[in-house]
């Protein structure tokens, strides 16, 4: 990649994870700052397609859509921020448990990991979010919930071949305890995926918040979240008001893709193996 | 695969079933979504006798505790009565069987659509990883993994049926015309937009591992040795490719059914397209508590179906393990 060959591979990558990282970062303050605005209805600039001074045009209730878009992806970040720490948490808890605690534990988490993804995952959502009386905490459970099962198995793997590893086996010959072979020998390689691995939950998080809210069962309908915008745009799709449903979702994709970009960068820079770019 | 893999797996299968409908039992009766409430309206409510409101809630069956209704239900379930919907008013096997009618072709084309394409797209993209075709197919990847299928349900919603006026608009049918009068041509009109929504945002998953593999095998030595002896590129990629990942890719494709009937759930709510996922947010969303369950079983069931011939194809297609099963 030759755009700028003063720079090596490495060192372009960081800049671009660093202005993604940026650029999110902006997006979720700037909503936060922005909420109150978002509900403010003015009839007199009701149904305005795009124009210089409201780039994402207003609803049918004068509201201006620029400002909702970024209210309601800030909430669907803060949201997929939460839900993906708490999935990882509990992918790192099951995984290693059913690495270590044996035959017994290791089936028992398999059960459970074969259980939740049998159940289709905006089924699952659904059922979960009924369960918690739908709205906030519905959708946070319901995502928290269905989101570690492949990270789960994926840390399970990593222990298990560790464990057979050699240098493994000496430190436990050499006398030291499982806890400090886990700290001192393991943690260092499972620390890279469990991060990456969190980064790209985001994307997962955000799009199924997205998806269950505008089906009706997330977030509920005063609140600007990114479903609930794209849900009420549905109805005024048939009547030609496009931007209502076309600017939102362009945004929504740009901030997921940001998140896989920089889960991808970040398993890069990471990789030792990738070190010589 | 022997016979006794095969009973392994439907023990297995069936077990996970129930565990499926105790969990999904579990979580509608801890709902705190009170069935009266949600369907009748407070003002109504408050307008009753006491009688009707008793009347009303034994209907809506609040007052049977948990397990003894699991057990009523569960044993019914098993006979093929899986009770009456209650917003449709009619069997939740009649109305399931409808709708999945509905949906099955629908799913069933979009899942061949996202394999197959998604299959060559990764095998085309992985056999010169960091070329041309490989950065334009990635990219495309990523993209489609990041666009939430009811979104581009919605875009093609606006471009093929308000813009262009092609495609109809919604349904699974011409609004107003009479069963006997729906040719299979209606129907394959109405299911264009949907079957597409699925297809595109489905082909990433299959394409991003198919490519990896596929640069995998082309890094590996019997290739360098292929290309010692002269075989030409596509040989290559035809004997040592895709003859190595297609089993994979064949597993990850059955497993993904998940994927695809969760897809199918978004972009038929965009689509009011009768079908198995629709009928699902309506009974989530109306309280309908038997039919949520008897979607939950059977969907979970397709899904499980799914799993199972993806171990059975391991064993048919991939000597290795035939051989290793049988010595």
């Amino acid at each position: 990649m030759g755009w700028f060959t003063a720079w090596n591979r490495r060192k372009t990558l960081f800049i671009f994870l660093i202005m993604a990282a940026l650029m999110l970062t902006v997006i979720t303050i700037g909503g936060r700052v922005l909420e109150n605005e978002a509900m403010v209805t003015d009839f007199s600039r009701k149904n305005l397609a795009p124009c210089p001074a409201y780039p994402f045009g207003t609803d049918w209730m004068g509201r201006d859509m620029f400002v909702r878009t970024i209210t309601g992806l800030s909430l669907s970040i803060r949201i997929g921020l939460l839900t993906a720490a708490v999935s990882a948490l509990i992918a790192c808890f099951m995984g290693t448990a059913a690495a270590c605690l044996g035959k017994a534990a290791d089936g028992l988490v398999g059960i459970v990991i074969d259980l939740v993804m049998g159940i289709p995952h905006i089924l699952l959502l659904i059922l979960i979010s009924f369960a918690a009386g739908k709205g906030f905490w519905g959708v946070m459970a319901g995502i928290s919930l269905t989101h570690w099962t492949s990270l789960a198995r994926l840390l399970r793997a990593e222990v298990m071949q560790l464990k057979e590893r050699q240098y493994i086996k000496i430190a436990g010959k050499l006398g030291m305890g499982k806890m400090q072979i886990a700290w001192k020998h393991m943690m260092p390689h499972l620390l890279p995926q469990l991060l990456v691995g969190v980064v790209l939950l985001f994307p997962h998080a955000i799009l199924h918040e997205a998806s269950i809210t505008f089906l009706g069962f997330g977030l509920p309908p005063e609140q600007p979240a990114i479903g609930v915008i794209l849900s009420e745009s549905m109805k005024y799709l048939a009547m030609g008001k496009w931007w209502l449903a076309l600017f939102p979702g362009c945004l929504l994709v740009l901030v997921v893709v940001l998140f896989h970009f920089i889960g991808d960068t970040l398993m890069t820079l990471i990789n030792p193996n990738q070190a010589h770019m | 695969m022997g016979l006794r893999q095969v009973g392994k797996n439907i023990a297995r299968m069936s077990v996970l079933l129930v565990l499926v409908s105790i969990a999904a039992f579990f979580l509608v009766t801890v709902s705190p979504l009170d069935p009266l409430r949600t369907n009748v309206g407070q003002a109504a409510l408050g307008s009753m006798s006491q009688e009707q409101i008793a009347q009303l809630e034994e209907y809506w069956g609040v007052n049977t505790p948990p397990v003894k209704r699991y057990v009523s239900w569960a044993a019914d379930f098993l006979r093929g009565d899986m009770g009456t919907s209650l917003l449709y008013r009619q069997p939740v096997s009649k109305v399931i069987g409808e709708k999945l009618a509905n949906s099955l072709w629908l799913m069933a084309s979009a899942w061949l659509v996202s394999g197959a394409v998604g299959f060559v797209l990764g095998v085309a993209a992985g056999a010169r990883k960091g070329g041309l075709t490989d950065k334009l197919i990635s990219a495309y990847a990523l993209l489609t993994a990041s666009i939430p299928a009811f979104w581009l349900a919605l875009v093609l919603l606006m471009i093929f049926a308000v813009w262009l006026k092609v495609l109809p608009i919604g349904l699974s049918v011409p609004i107003g015309m009479e069963a006997s009068a729906v040719t299979l041509g209606d129907r394959l009109v109405h299911g264009i937009l949907p079957v597409a929504a699925l297809s595109i945002t489905g082909i990433s998953n299959i394409a991003l591992h198919t490519r990896e593999k596929m640069a995998e095998v082309m890094e590996s030595d019997y290739v360098l040795f292929a290309r010692a002896r002269g075989e030409s590129e596509w040989e290559i990629v035809k004997r040592h490719g895709i003859r190595n990942i297609l089993l994979p890719a064949m597993t990850l494709q059955f497993a993904s059914v998940s994927e695809i009937f969760g897809g199918s759930v978004l972009v038929e709510q965009v689509f009011s397209y009768p079908g198995l996922g629709q009928a699902a947010v309506t009974a989530g969303l109306g309280g309908d508590v038997p039919l949520l369950l008897g979607i939950t079983v059977i969907s979970s069931a397709i899904v499980f179906a799914g799993n199972f011939t993806a171990n059975i194809l391991y064993g048919a297609v991939d000597p290795r393990i035939r051989k290793r099963r049988a010595g």
